[in-house]
């Protein structure tokens, strides 16, 4: 006797020759589960816990050292004034050695280990460095500011030179300005833009590959969509350079090429494959019982799509927004590519430096542990901020949308 | 036997000479820093190492903070940077190996002034570019072009060139806020060679498609065209220096033969082929 194929593999066997195969399930069930009794399964288990163990400390090792190298920022240690106190070399015995230690930013091991004659070597290029100040810029009223301090991050300041107030990053300066609300705005203007474009069409696509398409059609959309993401945004990056910025530029005659508009463009692209994969998983684990109710009701393909399966899947594909913002607010190459910096403002044909291309472009090139540095880490640290808080979000929709079929969390 | 015998003698020829190798092949000159520098660095390994079959030259970009970094944590033989080293780098190096790293000047990099094809000025002074640069001056026709607003284009705060433009031609001040920042210099010509109001800088060597203009020291001064010529003589006026620092305590034998080689002719003839500019006569060894 042929038995077809049930949900659970043993419980047919159990069925079929139970007293043959007695023995032999004992064993693949493995009803002796000790440690000792299968060895090696023992040890791949531990090792499979060890290497998921290791992705974790990994992710808290990464935050703890972003965290570590924007702390002094927080705690106002860090100082970018133009115009500091100067201790000249020759007065290196009448300080006390705390302030000498302090006025050098050396630890207290390293301080106590350093030879005289090197303390004084740094003395004197702290002094030179002094002297090399354009004369134009020691009496500027914003010479001896901290740019740094919190007030000059996050409020507009009226740096001389400037007729008003303004949020201005420009943190290669004299007087360096890290005011980084506008990459906080253009950060968001591009990916924004990037979901508006993304969402509809993903999730219209979700509805018509899940819900309307023939088997056959479905069998090969869908693939073909989820294929987009294999696509390295470095491609998209120079494809949305070359072609996108172009083409959009011979339709709006805008004036700056390398706009918000076109990352947006060239961001939605990297999202879709996201939004539509996870959206069309959510639309598809409907229970076909709620389609054919509505069918049953007198309702069209449509209908039934539309106002049944949508709306029961409304929170798996709320998670699905979420997590494409996820993933576009963290993309680097494509906005590192395709944007560019210039006044702060939400017009969408004006250009945005993202957070992340921010980040990129000026790491390498920064004085490492200097204020700018710093600086750069705590973007970082607040751009990890907003993706966990995006992905939280997305969880706990998904658990809400598991919920409500499944019965668990 | 006699096969076993073969087979030993083989193996201690075989692992002999494959000792003697590696014991040759012992210098490696890590070279870390700019990217601007990273082609012509690589071209240079290239050119020493096939004249040096025994000296390795491994390069690597990542930036001229990047580049210190590792010349502070002695991680790297040599750092090519595109920028002078700042106060706090060498603050840092003094506190890791006690001295200060020695700088040599290893290339010139002239920059031209861009504009688009069709725009009819042809020479500018360095006060007119502070003026259009920092926001002063809004329109061509000031400038005695058409009337039309100017749009700049300028790099990102991570170039070197954007950071020599800031220094040297707006006096440390800051550019206007109007002002893109392009992602490249190639970006900016391309932006250039469309955009009939743009002005923007870049690399000398680089600018198919838009006009390089003539620049003048001052109002009284000749314009200068930005020929190779002019530019190795001092006449053309924007120009800087592209660096290579060392660890004075590692500048001997193979690295200080083949800081020696860049700066000879030989080296020098190379940099040409990248897109930069050959030292002066005077600044060169030998």
């Amino acid at each position: 006797m042929h038995i077809a194929p049930a949900p659970s593999g043993h419980q047919v066997k159990q069925g079929g020759n139970m007293f043959n195969q007695n023995k032999n399930l004992q064993q693949s069930v493995g009803l002796r589960r000790g440690a000792f009794s299968r060895p090696i399964e023992y040890v791949i288990e531990k090792l499979l816990f060890l290497i998921s163990l290791t992705a974790i400390i990994a992710i808290f090792f990464i935050f703890a050292f972003i965290g570590k190298e924007a702390l002094p920022i927080f705690f106002g240690k860090t100082n970018s004034a133009l115009v500091q106190e100067v201790i000249k070399p020759e007065d290196i015995d009448k300080y006390p050695a705390e302030k000498i230690r302090d006025y050098l930013g050396l630890s207290r091991s390293k301080y106590k280990k350093m030879p005289k004659d090197t303390l004084i070597m740094l003395l004197e290029v702290k002094a030179e460095a002094h002297k090399e100040i354009p004369e134009s810029f020691k009496n500027d009223k914003d010479a001896r500011v901290n740019t740094t301090d919190w007030k000059y991050l996050i409020m507009p300041h009226q740096w001389s030179g400037y007729d008003k107030p303004v949020y201005i990053w420009q943190p290669v300066s004299n007087i360096p300005k890290f005011n980084f609300m506008p990459l906080i705005i253009w950060s968001i203007k591009t990916t924004l833009l990037g979901i508006l474009f993304a969402v509809p069409i993903s999730v219209a696509a979700a509805i018509y590959v899940s819900q309307l398409a023939r088997p056959s059609i479905r069998e090969i959309a869908k693939p073909i969509i989820e294929l987009f993401s294999g696509i390295p945004s470095v491609v998209i990056g120079f494809f949305a350079l070359i072609v996108i910025a172009t083409f959009f530029q011979e339709i709006f005659k805008y004036e700056i090429r390398l706009n918000a508009f076109v990352a947006g463009v060239a961001l939605s692209l990297s999202v879709i494959p996201i939004v539509f994969s996870i959206s069309e998983d959510a639309l598809s684990s409907v229970p076909r019982s709620y389609v054919e109710g509505a069918y049953a009701l007198g309702s069209t393909k449509w209908q039934a799509a539309w106002q049944v399966v949508v709306p029961a899947a409304s929170s798996g594909i709320l998670a699905a927004v979420v997590l494409g913002f996820g993933r576009a607010i963290g993309e680097t190459m494509i906005v590192l590519m395709v944007t560019s910096a210039s006044e702060m403002t939400w017009n969408i044909f004006a250009g945005a430096r993202t957070i992340t291309a921010a980040i990129a472009a000026e790491m390498a090139e920064v004085v490492f542990g200097g204020p700018h540095y710093r600086i750069l880490f705590l973007l970082g640290a607040l751009l990890f901020g907003f993706t966990f808080l995006a992905n939280i979000i997305a969880q706990s929709a998904i658990a809400k949308f598991k919920e409500k079929f499944e019965g668990t969390k | 036997m006699k096969t076993l015998k073969t087979i030993i003698i083989a193996g201690t020829i075989a692992s002999s000479v494959l000792l003697s190798q590696i014991a040759e092949a012992a210098t490696t000159i890590v070279v870390k820093g700019s990217d601007t520098l990273v082609i012509l660095a690589q071209k240079w390994a290239e050119v020493y190492m096939s004249k040096n079959p025994d000296v390795k030259i491994q390069v690597t970009g990542g930036g001229s903070g990047t580049g210190f970094a590792a010349l502070q944590n002695q991680t790297t033989h040599l750092c090519n940077a595109s920028r002078k080293i700042k106060a706090k780098e060498i603050q840092a190096c003094i506190a890791a190996f006690g001295k200060r790293p020695t700088e040599y000047k290893v290339a010139l990099d002239g920059l031209s002034i861009y504009v688009n094809q069709d725009n009819p000025l042809k020479e500018i002074t360095i006060e007119q570019l502070e003026l259009i640069f920092t926001g002063k001056v809004k329109n061509w026709k000031e400038l005695g072009g058409p009337d039309a607003p100017i749009v700049i284009y300028s790099r990102e705060n991570s170039s070197g060139t954007y950071e020599f433009f800031k220094e040297h031609i707006l006096k440390g001040k800051d550019f206007a806020a109007s002002a893109q920042t392009m992602p490249g210099t190639a970006a900016i010509i391309q932006a250039i060679a469309k955009d009939k109001k743009g002005i923007g800088y870049g690399g000398a060597a680089y600018g198919v498609g838009v006009k390089h203009l003539n620049v003048k020291s001052d109002a009284n001064s000749p314009a200068v065209e930005p020929t190779e010529e002019n530019i190795v003589g001092g006449t053309y006026p924007i120009w800087r220096y592209l660096y290579v620092y060392v660890n004075p305590a590692l500048d001997k034998g193979e690295i200080a033969k083949y800081l020696n080689w860049i700066r000879s002719d030989q080296g020098q003839a190379i940099v040409k082929e990248v897109g930069y500019y050959p030292l002066p006569k005077n600044l060169r060894e030998n």
